[in-house]
Protein backbone atom coordinates (compact mmCIF):
# COMPACT_ATOMS: atom_id res chain seq x y z
CA UNK A 1 0.00 0.00 0.00
CA UNK A 2 2.23 2.32 1.02
CA UNK A 3 4.74 2.35 -2.36
CA UNK A 4 1.32 2.63 -4.46
CA UNK A 5 0.87 5.62 -2.43
CA UNK A 6 4.69 6.63 -2.92
CA UNK A 7 3.61 6.71 -7.30
CA UNK A 8 0.78 8.21 -6.46
CA UNK A 9 2.09 10.80 -4.37
CA UNK A 10 5.14 11.56 -7.01
CA UNK A 11 2.58 11.93 -9.86
CA UNK A 12 0.01 14.26 -7.61
CA UNK A 13 3.22 16.31 -6.69
CA UNK A 14 4.37 16.83 -10.32
CA UNK A 15 0.91 17.57 -11.69
CA UNK A 16 0.44 20.48 -8.60
CA UNK A 17 3.61 21.72 -9.61
CA UNK A 18 3.28 22.17 -13.26
CA UNK A 19 -0.23 21.66 -13.88
CA UNK A 20 0.53 20.65 -17.30
CA UNK A 21 -2.17 17.82 -17.56
CA UNK A 22 -4.70 19.35 -15.70
CA UNK A 23 -4.97 22.62 -17.43
CA UNK A 24 -4.46 21.19 -20.94
CA UNK A 25 -7.84 18.78 -20.35
CA UNK A 26 -9.50 21.68 -19.02
CA UNK A 27 -9.26 23.67 -21.83
CA UNK A 28 -10.04 21.01 -24.34
CA UNK A 29 -13.12 20.13 -22.77
CA UNK A 30 -14.06 23.27 -22.86
CA UNK A 31 -13.13 23.70 -26.45
CA UNK A 32 -15.17 20.46 -26.71
CA UNK A 33 -18.10 22.12 -25.38
CA UNK A 34 -17.74 25.27 -27.54
CA UNK A 35 -17.38 23.12 -30.88
CA UNK A 36 -20.21 20.77 -30.26
CA UNK A 37 -22.73 24.09 -29.55
CA UNK A 38 -21.78 25.48 -32.78
CA UNK A 39 -21.83 22.70 -34.81
CA UNK A 40 -25.28 21.42 -33.65
CA UNK A 41 -26.44 24.97 -33.20
CA UNK A 42 -28.70 23.29 -30.17
CA UNK A 43 -32.01 24.20 -29.22
CA UNK A 44 -32.94 23.56 -25.60
CA UNK A 45 -34.71 19.99 -26.75
CA UNK A 46 -31.86 18.96 -28.36
CA UNK A 47 -29.52 19.90 -25.28
CA UNK A 48 -31.23 17.81 -23.42
CA UNK A 49 -30.68 14.81 -25.84
CA UNK A 50 -27.68 15.19 -26.69
CA UNK A 51 -25.91 16.05 -23.00
CA UNK A 52 -25.12 12.81 -21.74
CA UNK A 53 -23.24 11.80 -24.67
CA UNK A 54 -21.51 15.02 -25.00
CA UNK A 55 -20.40 14.80 -21.20
CA UNK A 56 -18.85 11.35 -22.04
CA UNK A 57 -17.52 12.20 -25.53
CA UNK A 58 -15.80 15.53 -23.69
CA UNK A 59 -14.43 13.25 -20.66
CA UNK A 60 -13.10 10.48 -23.04
CA UNK A 61 -11.43 12.76 -25.36
CA UNK A 62 -10.10 15.04 -22.74
CA UNK A 63 -9.01 11.56 -20.78
CA UNK A 64 -6.54 10.88 -23.49
CA UNK A 65 -4.80 13.92 -23.18
CA UNK A 66 -4.10 13.31 -19.51
CA UNK A 67 -3.51 9.95 -20.14
CA UNK A 68 -0.92 10.32 -22.62
CA UNK A 69 1.02 12.52 -20.45
CA UNK A 70 1.11 10.00 -17.88
CA UNK A 71 4.12 7.75 -19.53
CA UNK A 72 5.73 10.09 -21.59
CA UNK A 73 6.46 11.60 -18.71
CA UNK A 74 8.32 8.75 -17.76
CA UNK A 75 10.28 8.61 -20.87
CA UNK A 76 11.72 11.54 -20.50
CA UNK A 77 14.76 11.49 -18.68
CA UNK A 78 14.27 7.91 -18.52
CA UNK A 79 12.59 8.02 -15.23
CA UNK A 80 10.34 4.83 -16.17
CA UNK A 81 13.83 2.84 -15.34
CA UNK A 82 13.69 4.04 -11.88
CA UNK A 83 10.38 3.06 -11.55
CA UNK A 84 11.37 -0.40 -13.09
CA UNK A 85 14.09 -0.36 -10.83
CA UNK A 86 11.83 0.23 -7.81
CA UNK A 87 11.99 -3.28 -5.67
CA UNK A 88 8.41 -3.66 -5.68
CA UNK A 89 5.95 -5.63 -7.16
CA UNK A 90 4.76 -4.47 -10.93
CA UNK A 91 1.30 -4.82 -10.06
CA UNK A 92 1.69 -2.08 -7.73
CA UNK A 93 3.23 0.40 -9.80
CA UNK A 94 0.50 -0.22 -11.94
CA UNK A 95 -1.78 1.16 -9.24
CA UNK A 96 -0.25 3.79 -8.40
CA UNK A 97 0.12 5.03 -12.30
CA UNK A 98 -3.81 4.54 -12.23
CA UNK A 99 -4.72 6.40 -8.99
CA UNK A 100 -2.91 9.35 -9.81
CA UNK A 101 -4.31 9.20 -13.63
CA UNK A 102 -7.57 8.54 -11.97
CA UNK A 103 -7.96 11.38 -9.12
CA UNK A 104 -6.30 14.29 -12.34
CA UNK A 105 -8.76 13.06 -14.68
CA UNK A 106 -11.64 13.12 -11.76
CA UNK A 107 -10.85 16.52 -10.95
CA UNK A 108 -10.92 17.91 -14.26
CA UNK A 109 -14.02 16.32 -14.91
CA UNK A 110 -15.90 17.91 -11.75
CA UNK A 111 -14.55 21.19 -12.94
CA UNK A 112 -15.93 20.36 -16.37
CA UNK A 113 -19.41 20.02 -15.14
CA UNK A 114 -20.51 23.51 -13.82
CA UNK A 115 -19.38 24.75 -17.43
CA UNK A 116 -22.16 22.10 -18.36
CA UNK A 117 -24.27 23.78 -16.24
CA UNK A 118 -23.67 26.67 -17.69
CA UNK A 119 -23.71 26.86 -21.42
CA UNK A 120 -26.18 23.81 -21.98
CA UNK A 121 -28.32 24.61 -18.76
CA UNK A 122 -28.41 21.57 -17.05
CA UNK A 123 -30.06 20.34 -13.68
CA UNK A 124 -27.05 18.09 -13.38
CA UNK A 125 -26.87 19.29 -9.61
CA UNK A 126 -29.85 18.50 -8.85
CA UNK A 127 -28.82 14.56 -8.86
CA UNK A 128 -25.47 15.39 -7.67
CA UNK A 129 -24.60 12.25 -6.09
CA UNK A 130 -25.76 9.90 -8.56
CA UNK A 131 -24.10 11.84 -11.32
CA UNK A 132 -20.92 11.99 -9.71
CA UNK A 133 -21.52 8.01 -9.04
CA UNK A 134 -21.77 7.23 -12.51
CA UNK A 135 -18.88 9.44 -13.59
CA UNK A 136 -16.83 7.83 -11.37
CA UNK A 137 -17.44 4.37 -12.07
CA UNK A 138 -17.04 5.18 -15.53
CA UNK A 139 -13.77 6.88 -15.05
CA UNK A 140 -12.21 4.04 -13.28
CA UNK A 141 -12.75 1.11 -15.79
CA UNK A 142 -11.51 4.07 -18.55
CA UNK A 143 -9.04 4.78 -16.98
CA UNK A 144 -7.74 1.54 -15.76
CA UNK A 145 -7.37 0.69 -19.63
CA UNK A 146 -6.15 3.68 -20.78
CA UNK A 147 -3.44 3.21 -18.28
CA UNK A 148 -1.97 0.15 -19.68
CA UNK A 149 -2.59 1.03 -23.11
CA UNK A 150 -0.82 4.45 -22.63
CA UNK A 151 2.08 2.34 -21.42
CA UNK A 152 2.26 0.51 -24.48
CA UNK A 153 1.34 3.37 -26.88
CA UNK A 154 4.27 5.34 -25.71
CA UNK A 155 6.68 2.70 -26.58
CA UNK A 156 5.79 2.86 -30.03
CA UNK A 157 6.48 4.79 -33.18
CA UNK A 158 3.30 6.56 -33.36
CA UNK A 159 2.91 6.97 -29.45
CA UNK A 160 0.39 9.86 -28.82
CA UNK A 161 -1.71 9.06 -31.84
CA UNK A 162 -2.24 5.06 -30.72
CA UNK A 163 -3.34 5.73 -27.86
CA UNK A 164 -7.29 6.31 -28.65
CA UNK A 165 -6.77 3.69 -31.46
CA UNK A 166 -6.53 1.27 -28.70
CA UNK A 167 -8.93 2.58 -26.31
CA UNK A 168 -11.58 3.60 -27.92
CA UNK A 169 -12.95 0.83 -29.61
CA UNK A 170 -12.53 -1.02 -26.48
CA UNK A 171 -14.48 1.64 -24.33
CA UNK A 172 -17.89 1.30 -26.07
CA UNK A 173 -19.57 -0.19 -22.86
CA UNK A 174 -18.52 2.05 -20.90
CA UNK A 175 -19.86 4.83 -23.10
CA UNK A 176 -23.04 3.39 -23.72
CA UNK A 177 -23.89 2.19 -20.53
CA UNK A 178 -22.49 5.99 -19.02
CA UNK A 179 -24.73 7.62 -21.57
CA UNK A 180 -27.83 5.59 -20.82
CA UNK A 181 -27.22 6.02 -16.96
CA UNK A 182 -26.99 10.02 -16.86
CA UNK A 183 -30.09 9.66 -19.29
CA UNK A 184 -32.55 8.14 -16.74
CA UNK A 185 -30.58 10.63 -14.10
CA UNK A 186 -31.37 13.58 -15.97
CA UNK A 187 -34.46 13.21 -16.73
CA UNK A 188 -35.56 12.05 -13.07
CA UNK A 189 -35.92 8.54 -13.82
CA UNK A 190 -35.65 5.93 -10.74
CA UNK A 191 -32.82 3.49 -10.40
CA UNK A 192 -34.67 0.66 -11.27
CA UNK A 193 -34.97 2.26 -15.31
CA UNK A 194 -31.23 1.82 -15.37
CA UNK A 195 -30.45 -0.72 -12.92
CA UNK A 196 -28.60 -3.11 -15.42
CA UNK A 197 -26.35 -0.23 -17.12
CA UNK A 198 -25.43 0.68 -13.64
CA UNK A 199 -24.60 -2.67 -13.16
CA UNK A 200 -22.78 -3.73 -16.32
CA UNK A 201 -20.33 -0.70 -15.60
CA UNK A 202 -19.59 -2.31 -12.21
CA UNK A 203 -19.06 -5.28 -13.79
CA UNK A 204 -16.78 -3.73 -16.81
CA UNK A 205 -14.37 -1.81 -13.89
CA UNK A 206 -14.01 -5.01 -12.40
CA UNK A 207 -12.84 -7.29 -15.06
CA UNK A 208 -10.86 -4.00 -16.79
CA UNK A 209 -8.93 -3.13 -12.79
CA UNK A 210 -8.18 -6.76 -12.15
CA UNK A 211 -6.84 -8.02 -15.52
CA UNK A 212 -4.77 -4.68 -16.73
CA UNK A 213 -3.40 -5.08 -13.46
CA UNK A 214 -1.95 -8.86 -13.47
CA UNK A 215 -1.05 -8.67 -17.16
CA UNK A 216 0.67 -4.44 -16.51
CA UNK A 217 4.32 -6.21 -16.22
CA UNK A 218 4.21 -7.12 -20.01
CA UNK A 219 3.67 -3.26 -21.01
CA UNK A 220 6.56 -1.85 -19.25
CA UNK A 221 9.02 -5.05 -19.66
CA UNK A 222 11.82 -4.37 -22.21
CA UNK B 1 20.70 -20.31 -35.47
CA UNK B 2 17.30 -21.82 -33.68
CA UNK B 3 16.69 -25.53 -35.18
CA UNK B 4 13.24 -25.10 -34.70
CA UNK B 5 12.98 -23.15 -38.19
CA UNK B 6 14.68 -25.75 -39.51
CA UNK B 7 11.86 -27.75 -38.69
CA UNK B 8 10.35 -29.32 -41.75
CA UNK B 9 6.84 -28.89 -39.81
CA UNK B 10 7.19 -25.03 -40.69
CA UNK B 11 7.80 -25.75 -44.30
CA UNK B 12 6.05 -25.86 -47.02
CA UNK B 13 5.22 -29.38 -46.96
CA UNK B 14 3.31 -32.44 -49.11
CA UNK B 15 0.46 -32.36 -46.20
CA UNK B 16 0.07 -28.56 -46.88
CA UNK B 17 -0.29 -28.86 -50.47
CA UNK B 18 -3.02 -31.69 -49.83
CA UNK B 19 -5.06 -29.40 -47.59
CA UNK B 20 -5.00 -26.67 -49.92
CA UNK B 21 -6.39 -28.65 -52.59
CA UNK B 22 -8.86 -30.41 -49.95
CA UNK B 23 -10.10 -26.53 -49.50
CA UNK B 24 -10.04 -26.08 -52.96
CA UNK B 25 -12.35 -28.93 -53.71
CA UNK B 26 -14.50 -28.15 -50.69
CA UNK B 27 -15.51 -24.72 -52.26
CA UNK B 28 -16.09 -25.95 -55.02
CA UNK B 29 -18.66 -29.17 -53.57
CA UNK B 30 -19.75 -26.38 -51.18
CA UNK B 31 -20.42 -23.89 -54.12
CA UNK B 32 -22.91 -26.45 -56.11
CA UNK B 33 -24.89 -27.37 -53.08
CA UNK B 34 -25.22 -23.79 -52.24
CA UNK B 35 -26.30 -22.64 -55.85
CA UNK B 36 -28.38 -25.84 -56.78
CA UNK B 37 -29.26 -28.30 -53.74
CA UNK B 38 -30.24 -25.93 -51.20
CA UNK B 39 -33.73 -24.14 -52.29
CA UNK B 40 -34.29 -20.27 -53.49
CA UNK B 41 -35.45 -19.54 -49.43
CA UNK B 42 -39.35 -18.55 -50.05
CA UNK B 43 -39.52 -14.93 -48.68
CA UNK B 44 -36.52 -14.03 -48.81
CA UNK B 45 -35.24 -14.83 -52.20
CA UNK B 46 -32.09 -15.80 -54.01
CA UNK B 47 -30.08 -13.08 -51.54
CA UNK B 48 -30.58 -15.10 -48.54
CA UNK B 49 -28.02 -17.42 -50.38
CA UNK B 50 -25.92 -14.75 -49.07
CA UNK B 51 -26.40 -16.58 -45.40
CA UNK B 52 -24.12 -20.04 -46.34
CA UNK B 53 -21.29 -17.18 -46.57
CA UNK B 54 -21.98 -14.67 -44.56
CA UNK B 55 -22.42 -16.96 -41.28
CA UNK B 56 -19.35 -19.24 -41.64
CA UNK B 57 -17.46 -15.89 -41.99
CA UNK B 58 -18.56 -14.46 -39.08
CA UNK B 59 -17.92 -18.10 -37.03
CA UNK B 60 -14.53 -18.14 -38.51
CA UNK B 61 -13.68 -14.47 -37.63
CA UNK B 62 -14.56 -15.41 -33.77
CA UNK B 63 -12.69 -18.52 -34.31
CA UNK B 64 -9.91 -16.75 -35.29
CA UNK B 65 -10.18 -13.98 -32.48
CA UNK B 66 -10.15 -17.04 -29.82
CA UNK B 67 -7.15 -18.48 -31.14
CA UNK B 68 -5.44 -15.12 -30.47
CA UNK B 69 -6.69 -14.91 -27.55
CA UNK B 70 -5.57 -18.72 -26.11
CA UNK B 71 -2.14 -17.88 -28.00
CA UNK B 72 -1.44 -14.45 -26.10
CA UNK B 73 -2.13 -16.26 -23.01
CA UNK B 74 0.08 -19.02 -23.70
CA UNK B 75 2.68 -16.10 -24.77
CA UNK B 76 3.05 -14.73 -22.18
CA UNK B 77 3.03 -17.37 -19.89
CA UNK B 78 6.07 -19.05 -21.81
CA UNK B 79 7.40 -16.54 -23.77
CA UNK B 80 7.72 -18.77 -26.90
CA UNK B 81 7.92 -16.76 -29.88
CA UNK B 82 6.04 -19.45 -31.55
CA UNK B 83 2.58 -18.57 -29.59
CA UNK B 84 3.22 -14.97 -30.57
CA UNK B 85 3.54 -16.09 -34.25
CA UNK B 86 0.33 -18.17 -34.00
CA UNK B 87 -1.16 -15.07 -32.34
CA UNK B 88 -0.86 -12.77 -35.05
CA UNK B 89 -1.28 -14.54 -37.80
CA UNK B 90 -4.58 -15.54 -36.54
CA UNK B 91 -5.42 -12.16 -36.35
CA UNK B 92 -4.53 -10.87 -39.57
CA UNK B 93 -7.03 -13.94 -41.02
CA UNK B 94 -9.81 -12.87 -38.21
CA UNK B 95 -9.69 -9.42 -39.80
CA UNK B 96 -10.32 -10.59 -43.16
CA UNK B 97 -13.17 -12.29 -42.41
CA UNK B 98 -14.95 -9.86 -39.97
CA UNK B 99 -14.70 -7.83 -43.35
CA UNK B 100 -16.33 -10.40 -45.28
CA UNK B 101 -18.81 -10.37 -42.80
CA UNK B 102 -19.44 -6.35 -42.71
CA UNK B 103 -19.70 -6.44 -46.84
CA UNK B 104 -21.63 -9.46 -47.05
CA UNK B 105 -24.22 -8.03 -44.21
CA UNK B 106 -25.24 -4.80 -45.63
CA UNK B 107 -25.43 -6.87 -49.60
CA UNK B 108 -27.96 -8.87 -47.70
CA UNK B 109 -29.47 -6.15 -45.65
CA UNK B 110 -30.03 -3.78 -47.93
CA UNK B 111 -33.00 -5.93 -50.09
CA UNK B 112 -34.22 -7.29 -46.75
CA UNK B 113 -33.90 -4.33 -43.98
CA UNK B 114 -34.59 -1.69 -46.46
CA UNK B 115 -31.21 -0.04 -45.30
CA UNK B 116 -27.30 -1.18 -45.88
CA UNK B 117 -26.84 -0.26 -42.23
CA UNK B 118 -28.19 -0.98 -38.66
CA UNK B 119 -27.32 -0.59 -35.52
CA UNK B 120 -27.74 -3.82 -34.55
CA UNK B 121 -26.02 -5.72 -31.48
CA UNK B 122 -24.68 -8.65 -33.94
CA UNK B 123 -23.25 -6.43 -37.06
CA UNK B 124 -22.07 -3.67 -34.42
CA UNK B 125 -19.98 -5.71 -32.25
CA UNK B 126 -18.28 -7.09 -35.47
CA UNK B 127 -17.79 -3.57 -36.21
CA UNK B 128 -16.15 -2.72 -32.98
CA UNK B 129 -14.35 -6.19 -33.14
CA UNK B 130 -12.66 -5.49 -36.56
CA UNK B 131 -11.71 -1.69 -35.03
CA UNK B 132 -9.96 -3.43 -32.52
CA UNK B 133 -8.08 -6.03 -34.19
CA UNK B 134 -7.24 -3.32 -37.31
CA UNK B 135 -5.48 -1.54 -33.71
CA UNK B 136 -3.68 -4.47 -32.97
CA UNK B 137 -2.23 -4.61 -36.95
CA UNK B 138 -1.06 -1.17 -36.47
CA UNK B 139 0.30 -1.02 -32.86
CA UNK B 140 2.44 -4.25 -34.57
CA UNK B 141 2.98 -2.53 -38.12
CA UNK B 142 4.10 0.59 -36.00
CA UNK B 143 6.33 -0.79 -33.23
CA UNK B 144 8.52 -3.33 -35.36
CA UNK B 145 9.53 -6.91 -34.51
CA UNK B 146 10.59 -7.30 -30.52
CA UNK B 147 9.91 -8.82 -27.47
CA UNK B 148 7.90 -5.86 -26.58
CA UNK B 149 5.48 -5.76 -29.59
CA UNK B 150 4.83 -9.15 -29.20
CA UNK B 151 3.93 -8.67 -25.14
CA UNK B 152 2.18 -5.58 -26.66
CA UNK B 153 0.28 -7.86 -29.39
CA UNK B 154 -0.76 -9.91 -26.70
CA UNK B 155 -2.04 -8.11 -24.18
CA UNK B 156 -4.33 -6.59 -26.83
CA UNK B 157 -5.43 -10.14 -27.81
CA UNK B 158 -6.15 -10.54 -24.78
CA UNK B 159 -8.17 -7.29 -23.62
CA UNK B 160 -9.93 -7.63 -26.74
CA UNK B 161 -11.09 -10.86 -26.54
CA UNK B 162 -12.70 -10.39 -23.26
CA UNK B 163 -14.49 -7.13 -24.34
CA UNK B 164 -16.63 -9.09 -26.39
CA UNK B 165 -19.48 -9.74 -24.68
CA UNK B 166 -19.62 -6.64 -22.78
CA UNK B 167 -19.79 -4.76 -26.11
CA UNK B 168 -22.37 -7.31 -27.74
CA UNK B 169 -24.30 -6.78 -24.18
CA UNK B 170 -24.80 -3.06 -24.14
CA UNK B 171 -25.35 -3.08 -27.85
CA UNK B 172 -28.18 -5.72 -27.13
CA UNK B 173 -29.58 -3.05 -24.66
CA UNK B 174 -28.72 -0.14 -26.22
CA UNK B 175 -30.77 -0.75 -29.78
CA UNK B 176 -33.29 -3.35 -28.44
CA UNK B 177 -35.33 -3.02 -31.11
CA UNK B 178 -32.37 -3.24 -34.12
CA UNK B 179 -32.35 -6.16 -32.98
CA UNK B 180 -33.46 -7.44 -36.58
CA UNK B 181 -31.03 -10.49 -37.26
CA UNK B 182 -33.41 -13.52 -37.54
CA UNK B 183 -33.54 -15.04 -33.99
CA UNK B 184 -34.29 -18.31 -35.52
CA UNK B 185 -33.15 -19.80 -39.25
CA UNK B 186 -35.68 -22.08 -39.90
CA UNK B 187 -33.89 -24.07 -42.16
CA UNK B 188 -35.09 -27.23 -44.52
CA UNK B 189 -33.18 -30.42 -44.40
CA UNK B 190 -31.65 -29.35 -47.88
CA UNK B 191 -30.65 -25.82 -46.32
CA UNK B 192 -28.94 -27.59 -43.29
CA UNK B 193 -26.69 -29.82 -45.49
CA UNK B 194 -25.58 -26.54 -47.78
CA UNK B 195 -24.98 -25.05 -44.35
CA UNK B 196 -22.94 -27.33 -42.70
CA UNK B 197 -20.86 -27.95 -45.42
CA UNK B 198 -19.98 -24.43 -45.97
CA UNK B 199 -19.57 -24.23 -42.29
CA UNK B 200 -16.96 -26.95 -42.61
CA UNK B 201 -15.22 -25.83 -45.69
CA UNK B 202 -14.94 -22.37 -43.81
CA UNK B 203 -13.09 -24.01 -40.88
CA UNK B 204 -10.64 -25.56 -43.35
CA UNK B 205 -10.03 -22.66 -45.11
CA UNK B 206 -8.82 -20.62 -41.86
CA UNK B 207 -6.77 -24.07 -41.16
CA UNK B 208 -5.23 -23.78 -44.31
CA UNK B 209 -4.98 -19.87 -44.33
CA UNK B 210 -2.95 -19.98 -40.54
CA UNK B 211 -0.53 -22.90 -41.50
CA UNK B 212 0.01 -20.84 -44.70
CA UNK B 213 0.49 -17.36 -42.80
CA UNK B 214 2.52 -19.47 -40.00
CA UNK B 215 4.92 -21.12 -42.55
CA UNK B 216 5.45 -17.38 -43.82
CA UNK B 217 6.10 -16.13 -40.34
CA UNK B 218 8.80 -18.79 -40.34
CA UNK B 219 10.57 -18.77 -43.47
CA UNK B 220 10.86 -14.69 -42.92
CA UNK B 221 12.50 -15.48 -39.18
CA UNK B 222 14.71 -17.72 -40.69
CA UNK B 223 15.75 -14.97 -43.38
CA UNK B 224 15.91 -12.30 -40.98
CA UNK B 225 18.32 -14.84 -38.56
CA UNK B 226 20.30 -15.60 -42.06
CA UNK B 227 20.75 -12.17 -42.76
CA UNK B 228 21.74 -10.70 -38.98
CA UNK B 229 24.30 -13.45 -39.38
CA UNK B 230 25.41 -12.01 -42.50
CA UNK B 231 25.96 -8.68 -40.95
CA UNK B 232 27.92 -10.16 -38.09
Amino acid sequence: MRQIFAILWKDLQLEMKTKESFLSMLTFGLLILVLFNFAFDLTPEMKRLITPGLLWITFLFSGILGLNRSFSLEKENMAIHGLLLAPVDRGLVFFGKFGSNLIILLVTELLTLPFFLLFLNMPLFEHFWWVLGIIVLGTIGFVSLGTLFSAMATSTKLREVMLPLLLFPVSTPILLAGVACLRQILSGEPFTTYRQWFSLLVVFDIIFVVVPSLIFEYAIEE
Amino acid sequence: MNSKYEDVFYRDNLATKLLGYLVLFAMFVSFLLIAWYAPVERTMGLVQKIFYYHVPSAWNAFLAFGVVFVASILYLTSKDRKWDILAYSSVEIGVIFSLIVLITGPIWARPIWGVWWSWEPRLTTTLILFLIYVAYLLLRYFSGESNQTANFSAILGIIGFLVVPLVYTSINWWSPEAQVHPQRVGLGPHMLVAFFVSLFTFTLLYVYLLIRRVQMAYAKTAVDDLREQQSE
